[in-house]
C-alpha cells in the first residue's frame, strides 16, 4: 500500500480498540458489535458503552458460533454458554471439563462436539448424542432438515439426530476440519489437514478437490447470493464459484487481494459481492469480486486478523486480533 | 505495535517408556519440584496425575496418516488440535509436556512438528525423553518392538528402578540401550529421581544445538570406524551388543562434500530408507560455504540451515549419522563417502 491509496482507504473511519486478550470470533448480537475472547469473556457493545461478560470463567474460548440473535461460545471449560440479545448467559452443555472443539447453530437449535462425542439439541432442548469415528473438528447444519455434517478423520458424516441407525459417511482420505454447506444445500465443503478443501456435490456424492494452498484453511465464507465461497490460506482471498450445477468442477478460483502475507480470515459482505480479507500481519481490505478493486481497511500491524464479522446491513465491519486489538469500521452512509 | 521479533515458541517434551517404567513418576516429579515453572501436560489417562493446579489435557493418541503420498508420514492429530486450543491460553504456561502411551511409537508425535504449519509457529519439539525399567527392559526389547522405537528415538534415557537390578544386570541393560542408541543421554535413577535440568530444556531438535550431540557422536563414530562389526568391543566399560534389527550408523569424512552431490544423496537416502529410518543428524562441511550446514530428520522428514561459520582451529569435516531398523549400512557409507568434493 502506497500512501496515496492510503489516504483514499477507509482506514480512518475505523475506531480502534483493545479488547484485552486474542480475540477468537467477531459477531453482531442485535446489532452490538461481539467479541468471544481467549480469555473466557465475551465484549459486547459500542466502544464507549462495553460490557464484558465471563462466559467461561478462568477458561479459554475455543470456538464461537453467532446468527445475529444468538452468540454460542465452547471454552475449555467444557460448557457451551448462549447469549442472547439480553445478554443473560445461559449454559447449554457442560461436558465436564472437556474441550469443546466445535460448535453450529441454526435458529434455537445447535450442535458441539468434545473429542469424538457430538451432540445435537434441538429447538425444543432434547439432546441426542453420537459417537464419531475419531475427533471432530468441524460441524455445520444441512440448510434444510435437522441433519449434522461432521469433520473426522478419513471423511465428513452426515448426521440424523432425530434417526436411529448410522450416519452417512462421505468418504475422503486425510482429515478434515472444518465444514460448511452451500446456501442451496447442494455441496457440501470441508477444509483439510492437507493445506487442501475437498467438496462433494450431495446428490451424487461427487468428489471435488480444491487443491494449491500454501497453509491450511481455517476461515470460509459464502457469499450472499450463495454463488461464490471465500477461503483462506493462500496469500490472496481464493473464491471458488459455485453457481453452476458443477460447482467448481473443472474451474479456476478467483484470488481476491493479492499480497506478500497470508489470508487468515475472510468475510463475504452480506449483501454486494465484496469480501473482507484479514490477513496475517494485521491489515484488512475489501475487495469487489467484479473487478478485484481494493480499498484498505486497516493498516498492516499487531499480527494475525482473527476474526472479522459483518452485521446483517452491511453497514459496519468488526474486526479483530490475536495480538487483542480490535477495530470496528463504520461505511460512510 | 511492531513485532520484531519471532515470539518465544513452547517448548513441548515427549515423554514416552513402555508400560509400567515409570512415565507417570516423572511427570509427578516435574510436576511438583519447586521450580516457577508452569506445565500444560497433555496426559493419555486422567487421574494418574497427583497435582491438580496445572493445565491437564486429555488426549485421544489419533494417529492420522498424512494424505500426501509418503506412506511414514503419520502425525498426532489430537495434538495439533491441543496446541491450537492451548496457544488461546498463551501467558498462562511456560512449556507444555505430552506424556505418550506406553506402546506409543514417538515418531508421529515428532513428525507433527515437523508438517503442521500452526505447530511449527507455535512450539518448539524440546526433546523425546524414555523412562525404562531396568529389571524388564530387556526383555522388552525382545518382545515388544514399541519398547525398542522408544530407545531408538529418545534424546534422554532414565534408566529406572536401578535399586531393582544388580550392578552387572544393569550393565547389562545400558549395553543393550547403547547397542541402539548411542547419543542419548543416559540417567540412572530410581524413582525416576533425576535432575530435572536433564531431562527439560535439553533443545534436542535445535539445529543450533546439533553441535551439543558432538562428544557421543564422536565415539560412536570412533566405535563404527575403527571396530566395526567387532562385537567384543568393551565401549567405556561397557560390553558392546549388537542389536539384531536396530543399529545406528555413524559416518565421518575429512574434508569438503560437493552440495551438488549431497544433496540429492541425503533426500534420496532418506526416501529410500525413510520407513526404516527413525532418526538421523549430521553437520556438514560444504565447500566453498564458510557456514556449517547441519541437518536432522525423523523417517523422510528432513529438517535443514546452514548454520554458524567454520571457526578458524576448527577442522572442517562432515559427519552423519542414522538410527533405524535394518539400515542398509553399506549403501549408506558408500553413498556418503561419494559425496566428497
Amino acid at each position: 500500500m502506497t500512501e496515496a491509496q492510503a489516504t483514499s482507504s477507509l482506514a480512518q473511519r475505523v475506531h480502534a480498540f483493545d479488547a484485552g486478550a486474542h480475540v477468537v470470533a467477531a459477531s453482531f448480537l442485535d446489532e452490538a458489535p461481539a467479541l468471544a475472547l481467549a480469555d473466557g469473556a465475551v465484549l459486547i457493545g459500542e466502544a464507549d458503552d462495553q460490557t464484558r461478560l465471563e462466559a467461561h470463567p478462568e477458561a479459554a474460548i475455543l470456538v464461537a458460533a453467532a446468527d445475529g440473535k444468538t452468540v454460542l461460545t465452547g471454552g475449555d471449560d467444557g460448557r457451551v454458554v448462549a447469549i442472547g440479545p439480553d445478554r443473560a448467559l445461559r449454559v447449554i452443555a457442560d461436558e465436564k471439563g472437556r474441550w469443546i472443539d466445535a460448535l453450529a447453530m441454526r435458529g434455537s437449535a445447535c450442535a458441539w462436539s468434545a473429542g469424538k462425542q457430538v451432540s445435537a439439541r434441538d429447538e425444543a432442548g432434547s439432546v441426542r448424542t453420537w459417537e464419531a469415528p475419531s475427533s471432530v473438528r468441524g460441524l455445520a447444519f444441512q440448510p434444510k432438515g435437522y441433519r449434522l455434517a461432521a469433520t473426522h478423520y478419513n471423511g465428513v458424516s452426515l448426521w440424523f439426530p432425530k434417526v436411529e441407525g448410522p450416519p452417512q459417511t462421505l468418504e475422503w482420505k486425510g482429515a478434515h476440519l472444518d465444514a460448511t454447506f452451500s446456501h442451496d444445500g447442494r455441496f457440501l465443503v470441508s477444509s483439510m489437514q492437507e493445506n487442501a478443501l475437498h467438496g462433494w456435490r450431495l446428490a451424487d456424492s461427487r468428489n471435488m478437490r480444491m487443491t494449491g494452498y500454501p497453509g491450511k484453511t481455517r476461515s470460509l465464507s459464502w457469499s450472499h447470493d450463495g454463488a461464490w465461497l471465500a477461503t483462506s490460506g493462500a496469500d490472496a482471498a481464493v473464491v471458488w464459484p459455485f453457481k453452476d450445477r458443477d460447482g467448481p468442477m473443472g474451474k479456476a478460483p478467483q484470488e481476491c487481494g493479492v499480497r506478500e502475507a497470508r489470508v487468515t480470515r475472510v468475510a463475504f459482505h452480506p449483501r454486494a459481492l465484496v469480501v473482507a480479507i484479514g490477513y496475517s500481519d494485521g491489515l484488512v481490505l475489501l475487495c469487489r469480486l467484479a473487478d478485484a478493486a481494493e480499498i484498505l481497511v486497516r493498516r498492516s500491524g499487531g499480527g494475525p486478523v482473527s476474526a472479522l464479522a459483518w452485521n446483517s446491513s452491511g453497514s459496519r465491519l468488526l474486526i479483530g486480533l490475536e495480538s487483542g486489538e480490535a477495530g470496528l469500521l463504520n461505511l460512510p452512509g | 505495535m511492531t513485532d520484531t521479533r519471532e515470539p518465544e515458541k513452547i517448548p513441548v517434551t515427549v515423554l514416552t517408556g513402555y508400560l509400567g517404567a515409570g512415565k507417570t513418576t516423572l511427570l509427578n516429579r516435574i510436576l511438583s519440584e519447586k521450580h516457577g515453572r508452569r506445565y500444560a501436560v497433555v496426559v493419555n489417562e486422567f487421574g494418574e496425575i497427583g497435582i491438580d493446579n496445572e493445565l491437564v489435557v486429555g488426549a485421544d493418541e489419533e494417529v492420522f496418516e498424512m494424505n500426501n503420498g509418503c506412506i511414514c508420514c503419520t502425525v498426532r492429530g489430537d495434538l495439533i488440535r491441543i496446541i491450537e486450543g492451548l496457544m488461546k491460553r498463551k501467558g498462562r504456561f511456560d512449556a507444555i509436556i505430552v506424556e505418550t502411551t506406553g506402546l506409543a511409537d514417538p515418531a508421529p508425535v515428532a513428525q507433527t512438528f515437523f508438517v503442521d504449519e500452526d505447530v511449527q509457529k507455535a512450539a518448539r519439539l524440546d526433546a523425546v525423553v524414555t523412562v525404562a525399567d531396568a529389571k524388564w527392559l530387556a526383555a522388552r526389547l525382545r518382545d515388544a518392538p514399541e519398547a525398542k522405537n522408544q530407545i531408538a528415538f529418545a534424546d534422554v534415557i532414565v534408566i529406572n528402578k536401578t535399586d531393582l537390578v544388580t550392578a552387572a544386570e544393569l550393565r547389562e541393560v545400558e549395553a543393550r540401550i547403547r547397542a541402539i542408541n548411542p547419543y542419548a543421554s543416559l540417567h540412572r535413577t530410581t524413582k525416576c529421581g533425576v535432575a530435572l535440568a536433564d531431562v527439560l530444556e535439553r533443545r534436542a531438535f535445535d539445529l543450533d544445538r546439533i553441535l551439543d550431540i558432538e562428544p557421543g557422536f564422536l565415539s560412536a563414530e570412533d566405535h563404527v570406524h575403527d571396530h566395526d562389526h567387532d562385537h567384543a568391543e568393551h565401549h567405556s566399560g561397557l560390553k558392546h551388543y549388537h542389536d539384531e534389527d536396530m543399529q545406528s550408523v555413524a559416518l565421518r569424512l575429512e574434508g569438503d562434500v560437493d552440495p551438488a552431490k549431497f544433496m540429492p544423496w541425503i533426500n534420496r537416502i532418506t526416501q529410500e530408507q525413510g520407513p526404516n529410518i527413525l532418526r538421523c543428524k549430521g553437520i556438514v562441511a560444504m565447500k566453498d560455504d564458510p557456514k556449517r550446514f547441519v541437518f536432522q530428520g525423523v523417517h523422510m522428514m528432513l529438517d535443514g540451515d546452514s548454520q554458524r561459520e567454520w571457526l578458524p582451529d576448527e577442522k572442517r569435516e562432515s559427519k552423519v549419522v542414522f538410527i533405524g531398523r535394518n539400515l542398509g549400512e553399506e549403501d549408506i557409507r558408500n553413498g556418503f563417502l561419494a559425496c566428497a568434493a
